[in-house]
């Protein structure tokens, strides 16, 4: 899916179709000649606040203050559980100098919510934080403004307390932000307005209850598969057995006669039902027939075939001649690492639900993208993106797996074809099969290292994977890295036999496994300590400073690997955050199976607006780390998914669980980096050198799976 | 076969007239509008679409509706009808949830387990709690969250 190119709305961001309903009753009351009979397109509205990666300029996209007081907060991000609802929410009220509780958050909703390209990449705080945080600092001193004229006192002599402004020289003079504003648009504007200094922060670096709590504990969390709407159809579609599968014939005689509608429009086949589990029991007798494809590859033969098909490599860093290196170097180190496919697996399958009513279609979607859903839904139907909306209530999970909506896609058209609102939640089945997986990948590394244990030689290769991260930041002065393929679409056809596509750090998980895999061999081959061999290595202060607290949290004891402590040591970067992992692993021999027993995790992700959701997201990132790490792999063969359900695609469980312990380095001199992604890019690598620590094996393939593991220990 | 069911859902009689082979899960979703309960699997493999029947946590997914005929449905919506139950209150406190989506299975597997074993070990609870699966792993906070709520009294609807 293409991202919406964010400049073709115009960097203002509002569209014809915003403005009139922003003008809606009960919502705004627009009032101001700035956009009055004025194109926004067209029009050239002074700059309001800094123009950042197409986010609007006016400060009314971002909040509206009711009467009442309370505040809501809109963005186009979504919440998938990673907590942006509560870190927005702390970032707003922050500025302002409002309570938290007294600030709603609405997400995800492409009629009232500024343009946002989408909910990845951790870029909520990091990207979508700093504009949010310059309309609540604008707003706040257009609102002492105003309270100065109605307190009839100088602006700075005010003082502002959830949402109260009150005169210190004159006690018992106050005004309230919902008297002020009366629920109305702020047509004010005030230019270069920055944002509180961190050191004044009372609620942003605090952690905050969770907005959605309440809503999640009592079932009441409505995702898109919740939507009741009178009248509305349960699609089933007809899927293909396999990648590449052409359907020939197809008959739904047997399944109109059940009760069910039918609806044929090209190759969608579908068959619809009030109730979801009849129109599955009908699709039962629909009889279809398919072309199989040609035996192309399977999950063996996969790893010769991404060599075979990848395209030329790209240069993705290079330093110092590489002739001096291979001259400095007494020792060389290669190896080859293989990481299979994997699934986002998130526990809410893609769901949808459309309804079209007078040429206006609402849909409601577990989407990471709302508005290049929208894009591409009014594509799809013919209708104009304006007559679109999107709502995006909360999805149940999405690591990088719902930045395609295809249901949504699939829900419109078949409410288009019906004249009824129309749901379509994917079955297990077919979220394995149309998931766009994390890409099957190959990467080798030719490493030297002179007669004192220093790095001085690095050549890597990375196919499949894609190049973020895959340069190394150890100090290493001859070093080349090249890639080929990537996560992000654009591989020659036939190179991965279905999508591949963002999941939870893309690149960087692969590379991370490598890398820090071949950084311990060679630490081994040097007879140097892990740890120390990696500080001998660094002169980034960040990424000392991870390894080290890391290492004192867990109490770690210098010792040439494999020891038979069963401790491993990892460090990553992903976008400018640095991490560090320890863990502590058993391993039994005779079943080869591994129990992760415990795992201290150091981030520095810049500012951490709230510490208890970045615990969170470090946890999870440990949880899901676990998975790819040890069981999650896709099984295929010649376009055919083989997973289908949880029984063979094995996600981690409570009794995987190692006791975890994190350190959030304390770093708000730098920006808010995001938590959701850089904890979970060391787990493979630091299982793997906990498992050669263990058990002096080494695993050169994720997942590393009993069978794997016993094939190398009886080899080692 | 169609007929009339007749259970206790929530405390309050209920009777649906579907065919008794339909699963409890979509009944409850579909026919009466309770969508606090998901759909994760559709083969007892994921605990989304865990209920209460009898005191037993099940997964509707799997269930007949016909097994439930005059007994005691509960479903998430029938928690904590009158404020928040302790369970509920401290899968609050330990933030014990991220999607939210495997949680009402996870609150109603807790609840099973807590009036079978009112005061569990850690082990206890992961070994109740194994087939519970949750994406975005809140796994330990899950534990911490029922430990918590052992402590306190338990109170419910049925």
């Amino acid at each position: 899916m293409k991202p919406v190119d964010c400049l073709e709305n115009g960097v203002q961001g509002l569209t014809r179709r915003e403005l009139l309903t922003w003008a809606g009753p009960g919502l705004f009351l627009l009032f101001g000649a700035d956009w009055f009979g004025n194109d926004p397109l067209s029009a050239q509205e002074p700059a309001r606040l800094p123009a950042r990666q197409g986010y609007p300029t006016d400060i009314n996209a971002y909040l509206k203050i009711g009467p009442d007081g309370r505040v809501t907060c809109f963005s186009g991000k979504v919440e998938l559980g990673q907590g942006c609802m509560t870190v927005l929410a702390q970032i707003l009220a922050e500025e302002l100098d409002v309570a938290y509780a007294s600030v709603d958050v609405v997400l995800g909703d492409t009629d009232l919510c500024p343009y946002d390209m989408g909910t990845f990449g951790s870029m909520n705080v990091r990207n979508f934080g700093p504009a949010l945080r310059g309309a609540g600092a604008q707003a706040k001193a257009i609102l002492l403004q105003m309270a100065a004229e109605q307190l009839q006192a100088p602006a700075d002599r005010l003082q502002v307390k959830g949402g109260v402004v009150t005169d210190p020289s004159t006690p018992g003079k106050s005004v309230t932000y919902g008297q002020l504003v009366q629920g109305k648009r702020i047509e004010r504007h005030i230019e270069g307005v920055a944002p509180k200094p961190v050191t004044a922060y009372t609620i942003v670096g605090k952690p905050a209850p969770r907005k959605d709590a309440i809503d999640k504990v009592t079932g009441k969390a409505h995702y898109a598969g919740d939507v009741l709407l009178p009248g509305l159809l349960h699609a089933r579609l007809v899927r293909p057995p396999a990648h590449g599968a052409k359907l020939k014939d197809v008959d739904t005689t047997a399944a109109e006669k059940a009760g069910a509608r039918v609806v044929r429009e090209g190759d969608m086949v579908a068959v619809l039902h009030e109730r979801p589990d009849l129109a599955d029991r009908a699709f039962g007798l629909v009889k279809a027939q398919f072309e199989l494809p040609q035996p192309t590859v399977d999950d063996k033969t996969i790893f010769g075939h991404l060599l075979k098909t990848a395209p030329p490599f790209q240069n993705a860093g290079a330093s110092g001649d590489m002739a001096e290196g291979e001259k400095a170097s007494s020792a060389i180190v290669e190896e080859t690492y293989l990481n299979s496919y994997v699934a986002h697996a998130p526990m809410e399958t893609h769901s949808a639900t459309v309804s079209i009513e007078n040429g206006e279609a609402t849909v409601w979607a577990g989407t990471q993208a709302p508005f290049s859903l929208r894009q591409q839904i009014a594509q799809a139907l013919g209708f104009t993106p304006q007559s679109v909306r999107v709502i995006t209530s909360y999805v149940g999970g999405g690591f990088g797996g719902k930045s395609s909506a295809q249901q949504a896609v699939e829900a419109a058209r078949l409410a288009k074809a019906t004249g009824k609102p129309v749901q379509v939640v994917w079955n297990r089945a077919e979220e394995f099969f149309y998931d766009s997986f994390r890409p099957a990948a190959v990467v080798k590394i030719r490493a030297g290292l002179t007669p004192a244990g220093k790095l001085a030689l690095w050549d890597s290769q990375v196919v499949g994977a894609g190049e973020r991260e895959a340069k190394p930041y150890y100090d290493i002065p001859t070093q080349r890295t090249v890639s080929a393929g990537g996560w992000q679409g654009g591989n020659p056809a036939g190179m991965h036999p279905f999508a591949v596509g963002a999941w939870r750090a893309p690149s960087v998980n692969t590379n991370t496994f490598a890398r820090e895999s071949h950084m311990d061999i060679l630490a081994a081959k040097a007879g140097v300590d892990p740890l120390e061999f990696r500080l001998n290595h660094l002169s980034d202060a960040r990424m000392r400073r991870v390894l080290e607290a890391a290492a004192k949290q867990f109490g770690w004891k210098s010792a040439k690997a494999p020891s038979g402590r069963g401790v491993g040591i990892a460090c990553g970067v992903y976008s400018n955050a640095c991490v560090a992992t320890v863990a502590e692993v058993a391993v039994n021999r005779v079943t080869g199976h591994v129990q992760v027993k415990r795992v201290v995790s150091a981030v520095d992700v810049g500012m951490v607006v709230n510490p208890d959701g970045a615990r969170q997201q470090v946890e999870g990132s440990i949880s899901m780390g676990l998975g790819y790490a040890l069981t999650e792999e896709v099984h295929f063969k010649d376009g055919e998914v083989l997973d289908r359900n949880f029984d063979s695609y094995q996600i981690p469980r409570f009794s995987w669980m190692p006791k975890i312990e994190i350190i959030l380095i304390d770093n708000p001199a730098t920006p808010a980096l995001g938590a959701g992604e850089p904890p979970i890019i060391t787990m493979g690598a630091v299982i793997a050198n906990a498992i050669h620590d263990a058990a002096g094996a080494r695993v050169l393939q994720l997942p590393m799976t009993p069978a794997r593991i016993l094939e190398v220990l009886r080899k080692a | 076969m169609e007929r009339t069911i007749s259970f206790t859902l929530n405390g309050k009689p209920a009777s649906v007239r579907v065919d008794d082979e339909r699963m409890l899960l979509w009944v409850l979703r579909s026919d009466l509008g309770l969508t606090g309960t998901k759909f994760g699997c559709g083969e007892a493999l994921c605990g989304a679409c865990t209920v209460i029947v009898n005191q037993q946590a099940v997964r509707s997914c799997s269930t007949p509706v016909k097994d439930v005929a005059g007994k005691h449905v509960m479903t998430i919506e029938g928690l904590g009808q009158n404020g928040l139950h302790a369970i509920q209150a401290a899968f609050v406190k330990h933030h014990a949830f991220q999607c939210g989506y495997c949680t009402p299975g996870m609150i109603l597997s807790a609840y099973a387990l807590l009036l079978k074993t009112p005061k569990p070990t850690a082990d206890q609870i992961t070994r109740h709690m194994e087939d519970n699966l949750c994406r975005c792993g809140a796994q330990v906070r899950i534990v911490d969250a029922i430990r918590d709520a052992s402590g306190a009294p338990q109170g419910g609807v049925e």
